[in-house]
């Protein structure tokens, strides 16, 4: 899209108007509401967006991982990985995500009174703390759903294709990792984007099992001030413009692999 | 064999004790607050359908006003966690309602913790519905809506006999889809103190300490719910797909 | 259709029970609080708050009507008039008066820092230096952490007092800060076993508070003098003992 284009599409009549409109709500929620709060808690709100988005970043990468095998089983492995695959990503999503939460860390934690050795143990002080389990939780659920997508993808590469490339010769890695893997991301790559957004409404979540990100500094900010409604105004607006930016990354990110792909 | 189930799981007895159905076993209340789920997921469902056919119809025939405030609240929906736009709607709607309704020499009215429930979600399930519809309606082909005004069907006979019997089909899958994630998204009310299935959960695992049991009964009754819903979907799918040219 | 029926019959009742009595909608926390109010197994609510509103309610002839609600935004849902007093052991602080009212003391309790038995430590800052302490959100016990012991302690804020019990069992934790009647409780359990009261932490009565009241949204003068009176009656005619000395071995009245 050029810029006069662009142009053309803002500058028609109704819109100048809605512009106006949203400029005045947001002139007079500037004016009207209380933000003498945000001086004081900004250090806390950056701590805390960098947390939200490392853990997105983190969980997205890790069950991405964990989606490709799943995919893979479920689209073309033999019966014993396919019914674990199928039954897994069928388990998460098919329950809420808050309770898979609240399983892995309050039941995981109810175990450690009976073991007293795993106090004992290398890895106790990484199960201290609570961001492992947010973001195991996190890429479990990412590789649920994920894992899914990534088998109607991996179906949906043309058979004639990984049999031609078997028979130059090339070896079974070899036709995955040049032929099946990358048409199979092209496929799963829309989505992609859409369940990255889907993630970072869910990481809000980890809040109630003690991690500090960003609504969690929100609450805080409720819970010192009693302001109300507007930590959770500009709460809404932070997502929204990570939400943005994440949807405009994939946009570009797919644009190369196409020029790649097709062209 | 079962030695290391008992050690994993001291008290396997004492779970099923725990979750009988009658007290002192909590399985009745996890069964009502079970029931509180369905309820609001079906009204939410049924609320985001309705404004989703709405949503739908004015992003394809309204205005260009229309247009652009539909697209600004399926943005803002789609870009914003749910549990933030619950706090906000479950907050501030009640509130300004009651504000409205004072300003207009009215008495306030009181939201019960159900009606709030369906209307928050209600909403976010619009937004994903006002897609879901619009893409079904789109692929409808025109001719034949023009075929059935050329019958002399009005505009709302049109839709009903012929728009929506088509479009149906292609919409199905969505809206399965949308839901699962209905029931699933009713686990949010627990963080305003809606007791609902989660929210009864955690109650039980807190005044017992047992909650690898009370988490797990509620993962599988949530799973037994959309795994039935998602029969019940495919069935009528299948139902709907019958007299459907092959595509 | 039938939901849409469901859905309009609920709102009709609603509204339609506005329009009675005068109905009080007490707000109690949704998270399990025992020995104060927790809920049973069969759906009811007990505990010896449940019971103390129950008779402040006869004795002041209100129609009330138990809402749990969540204890992370009970404030904001009564400022937002989804319930119209708060009796879930709210502490009267001067943070919480300049948001809404407080009826007189009906309890109060000590603060305390419970912590592991194999650990050396009291109730004081230097002493909780690099320990991780737990608090529950939205309680004096949080503003007292934030404000004493945050920056060489790590805070860890949970969304019920019974959450960070469990990590304090677990050893994700190294203490608690909490009310002393409702950590009794705890201790006596098997989980309880852990650990032991450390100490009461040094007083500050601007964030600690003179005592749990009822709260209501500001200006609320009627509402307030009439369970003012009510707590003032049972005092009075010997309730209040009565179900006190059922869950509790001394009095928690305070002075």
């Amino acid at each position: 899209m050029n810029h006069q284009r662009i142009a053309e599409e803002v500058f028609v009549p109704h819109r100048i108007v809605m512009v106006a409109v949203a400029l005045g709500l947001v002139v007079w929620a500037a004016l009207a509401l209380r933000w003498d709060w945000i001086p004081r808690y900004y250090d806390l709100a950056v701590q805390g967006i960098w947390r939200t988005l490392w853990l997105l970043g983190l969980s997205c990468l890790i069950g991405f991982m964990l989606a490709v095998p799943l995919g893979l089983a479920q689209a073309a492995g033999p019966r014993f990985l396919a019914a674990p695959a199928r039954a897994f990503c069928t388990v998460i999503r098919g329950t809420p995500l808050l309770l898979q939460l609240w399983l892995i860390y309050f039941g995981v934690g109810s175990l450690f009174p009976q073991f007293p050795w795993i106090r004992e143990s290398e890895l106790w002080p990484y199960l201290r703390q609570a961001w492992p389990y947010a973001l195991l939780a996190l890429s479990l659920s990412f590789a649920g759903y994920e894992g899914e997508v990534m088998r109607g993808a991996f179906k949906s590469v043309a058979g004639g294709q990984l049999e031609a490339a078997r028979s130059m010769g090339m070896g079974r890695f070899a036709i995955f990792r040049r032929i099946w893997f990358p048409q199979a991301l092209q496929r799963a790559l829309p989505t992609l984007g859409g369940e990255t957004v889907l993630q970072l409404k869910a990481t809000p979540l980890v809040a109630t099992i003690t991690v500090i990100e960003i609504y969690a500094v929100s609450s805080r900010v409720r819970q010192d001030t009693f302001i109300i409604y507007e930590p959770l105004l500009l709460l809404a607006v932070i997502y929204m413009v990570i939400a943005g930016l994440l949807a405009l990354a994939f946009k570009l990110l797919e644009q190369r692999f196409n020029r790649g792909m097709v062209g | 064999m079962s030695d290391w189930l008992y050690a994993l799981w001291p008290g396997l007895e004492t779970s099923v004790g725990l979750l009988s159905l009658q007290p002192p076993g909590w399985g009745g209340n996890l069964l009502r607050g079970a029931w509180a789920s369905l309820q609001i997921a079906l009204g939410a469902f049924a609320l985001g359908l309705l404004i989703g056919t709405a949503g739908a119809l004015g992003k394809l025939y309204g205005g260009p006003v229309t247009r652009d405030l539909l697209s600004v609240y399926t943005v803002v929906v789609r870009a914003v966690p749910e549990l933030i736009l619950i706090l906000i709607l479950y907050y501030a709607g009640t509130d300004l309602l009651n504000q409205a309704l004072r300003a207009m020499g009215q008495r306030p009215v009181e939201i019960s913790g159900v009606v709030a429930g369906i209307a928050v979600l209600g909403i976010v399930q619009g937004a994903y519905a006002t897609e879901v519809l619009r893409g079904a309606i789109q692929s409808v082909p025109r001719g034949q809506h023009e075929a059935a005004r050329a019958y002399g069907m009005g505009a709302v006979q049109t839709f009903w006999r012929v728009t929506i019997p088509a479009m149906l089909p292609l919409a199905l899958p969505g809206l399965s889809n949308l839901w699962l994630i209905a029931t699933k998204d009713t686990a949010l009310l627990a963080i305003v103190g809606f007791s609902e299935l989660t929210l009864e959960t955690r109650q039980a695992a807190g005044s017992t300490r047992a909650y690898f049991t009370f988490f797990l009964a509620a993962g599988a009754i949530y799973l037994a719910m959309t795994l039935l819903s998602g029969r019940i979907f495919g069935w009528i799918e299948a139902r709907y797909r019958r007299g459907q040219a092959a595509q | 259709m039938k939901t849409l029926t469901l859905l309009a019959t609920t709102a009709l009742i609603a509204v339609a029970g506005l329009a009675q009595a005068q109905e009080v909608r007490v707000g109690i926390a949704a998270e399990p609080y025992p020995p104060f109010a927790s809920p049973d197994a069969a759906g009811n609510w007990v505990g010896w708050e449940v019971e103390i509103i129950d008779a402040v309610c006869t004795a002041a002839e209100l129609d009330c009507v138990l809402t749990p609600t969540a204890w992370d935004g009970i404030i904001p849902a009564l400022v937002s008039g989804r319930i119209d007093t708060i009796m879930a052991s709210m502490s009267i602080t001067a943070d919480r008066m300049q948001t809404i009212d407080f009826s007189d003391p009906y309890y109060n309790t000590p603060t305390v820092i419970v912590g592991q038995r194999d650990m050396e430590m009291d109730a004081s800052p230097e002493s909780l230096a690099g320990k991780v302490l737990g608090v529950q959100v939205s309680t004096i016990h949080q503003a007292y952490a934030q404000a004493y012991f945050e920056g060489a302690t790590e805070l860890r804020t949970y969304q019920t007092q019974d959450e960070a019990n469990q990590d304090l069992a677990a050893g994700r934790i190294d203490a608690t800060q909490a009310d002393s009647l409702a950590m009794d409780d705890f201790l006596a359990t098997e989980a309880g076993a852990c650990c032991e009261v450390k100490g009461a932490v040094a007083p500050d009565e601007a964030i600690l508070g003179a005592g749990v009241g009822a709260g209501m949204r500001k200006g609320e003068d009627d509402l307030r003098a009439a369970i003012n009176a009510g707590i003032a009656a049972i005092i009075a005619d010997g309730t209040y003992d009565e179900i006190t000395a059922r869950y509790f071995a001394t009095s928690i009245y305070g002075n």
